[in-house]
């Protein structure tokens, strides 16, 4: 469900499950995701959706089912390659000490690829931060460091961008701030090349403001989906 | 005063240990007024202490009669216990007992076995067992002072390491600041020492040299030569031991697998 028919899916989930010393923390997810799909998780604290997102990062192994990228079992692919390709932005952002332009360049560099100011400028700019580059992240308020942790992620050029409750830990104004940058980057507003998402919130309204569609988690499986 | 109350060496040797133990409790004592739960541990260790270096002086006095390659088997012995000692300061790490013990054999046992080449220590045992456990004892401290500080700095920044980890980095280069700063901080006694020779201490081995007669000068020099020497097995025993824990905290698929226990320590994956 969810991609086009006879289009390969970005993201396809089969029977996806990771039980850890006995305690089942995903079971049996399957989905699709297709080119430019945002699916919301929403649940209950504990329902697995974060635990989700880890294993579709592969920040940890699934104990069952597999997951495809673009139709590439995704343990076939190296696991730099595989987490540039599908981003992840944590809840709480971790930011490196150093400047903003450090962090935006912290990606491509693990390739050896340096990024111009010029590119650093323009994703700055994407996520409402135009000359920031220079300023020390130790200054940055919780709206910008998640807007920089944006940034960081969206500098490997993911085609699948995983949001793990991008938007908890901010005020009203803020996350109003970051909704809107999502909705410019997924739908691809300033690089006409839109992005898959998969966001993990606790807020329903949330969800459909941004989503395609909204999957409800319990116990670690996926237990309803509906177009919004 | 002790002379007064014991007249042969032996028993004075022993009335000047249980002095010196005593104290060592007292401080325990003392701690633990202060919420500080050392005592059980002191007495433990003042205990083992004694007995293991009882029963190393009379084995030794065997060893110094027999020939080279018996310091070998003994030093190995050394290594091994090291490696075991130094290995419950990563717990939780699978494998800390193999690290410790590869690292220390790496640092301290192959600075022995170049400096014997060389001349620089003497290849008898008399020289080959007291000089090697120095340096294998430093070389274990070193150790244990670098996983300990590794695996405590990685604990606390699991966010910052998976996060590198997410954005594509390698395992290798998303530690890459926690191995610098284990071998940095692991060091510092080694590095202090050094700095610090003959203006702040003077070393047993130096002391003892003086005690038994030998010229000043070479004491002091010998004395040099050791803890040159320790620092050079320190360092590599700090490198390689980071470099072989590093490798033990991540699972084949570049995942972190290190995790706090419910004690604040690590976990085993």
């Amino acid at each position: 469900m969810g991609a086009a028919p006879g289009v390969t899916p970005a993201l396809r989930l089969t029977g996806l499950g990771r039980t850890v010393a006995g305690t089942t923390l995903v079971a049996d997810v399957s989905l699709d995701l297709g080119i430019g799909d945002v699916v919301a998780l929403v649940g209950p604290s504990g329902a697995g959706k974060s635990s989700l997102l880890r294993l579709l990062n592969r920040l940890d192994e699934p104990t069952a089912g597999s997951v495809a990228v673009h139709g590439m079992d995704y343990r076939t692919i190296a696991p730099p390659t595989l987490r540039r390709a599908v981003g992840l932005v944590m809840q709480r952002p971790a930011l490196f000490p150093g400047t903003v332009a450090d962090n935006v360049r912290y990606g491509p560099r693990q390739q050896g690829r340096r990024l111009d100011d010029a590119t650093v400028g323009s994703l700055l700019e994407r996520v409402g931060l135009a000359g920031f580059g220079e300023r020390d992240v130790a200054v940055l308020s919780g709206g910008e460091a998640q807007r920089v942790s944006v940034a960081r992620t969206l500098a490997n050029e993911p085609d699948v961008l995983l949001l793990d409750e991008p938007t908890s830990a901010l005020d009203a104004a803020a996350r109003a701030g970051v909704e809107q940058l999502l909705r410019d980057v997924l739908a691809g507003a300033s690089t006409g090349r839109r992005v898959s998402a998969v966001l993990v919130t606790h807020d329903v309204a949330q969800a459909e403001r941004l989503a395609d569609r909204v999957a409800t988690m319990a116990a670690g499986r996926l237990v309803a989906i509906r177009r919004c | 005063m002790l002379t007064a109350l014991a007249h042969d060496p032996l028993t004075l040797r022993l009335v000047q240990a249980a002095i010196a133990a005593l104290a060592a409790l007292a401080v325990a004592l003392l701690a633990r007024r202060a919420t500080v739960p050392l005592t059980g541990d002191v007495a433990v260790a003042l205990v083992r202490g004694l007995v293991q270096i009882i029963a190393v002086g009379s084995v030794l006095a065997l060893l110094l009669r027999g020939p080279a390659w018996t310091a070998g088997v003994a030093l190995v012995g050394m290594i091994g216990a090291a490696g075991a000692t130094s290995a419950r300061r990563a717990r939780g790490v699978p494998g800390a007992f193999r690290i410790s013990a590869t690292a220390i054999a790496c640092g301290a046992g192959s600075t022995i076995a170049v400096m014997a080449w060389l001349g620089v220590i003497e290849a008898r045992v008399a020289a080959l067992i007291p000089v090697g456990s120095m340096l294998i004892a430093n070389a274990m401290n070193t150790n244990s002072l670098a996983l300990n500080r590794f695996q405590a700095d990685v604990l606390a920044h699991v966010a910052e390491i998976e996060t590198a980890l997410a954005l594509g980095a390698a395992p290798r280069d998303s530690v890459a600041p926690f191995q610098r700063g284990a071998v940095l901080a692991s060091l510092i006694p080694a590095i202090d020492s050094l700095r610090s020779l003959g203006i702040v201490w003077i070393p047993g081995l130096m002391a003892g040299m003086l005690l038994t007669g030998a010229r000043p000068i070479d004491a002091a020099l010998y004395q040099f030569v050791v803890l040159a020497m320790m620092l050079a097995s320190a360092g590599l025993t700090a490198l390689t031991s980071t470099m072989l824990i590093r490798a033990r905290v991540f699972s084949p698929a570049a995942q972190l697998i290190l995790r706090v226990a419910p004690d604040g320590g690590a976990a085993p994956p």
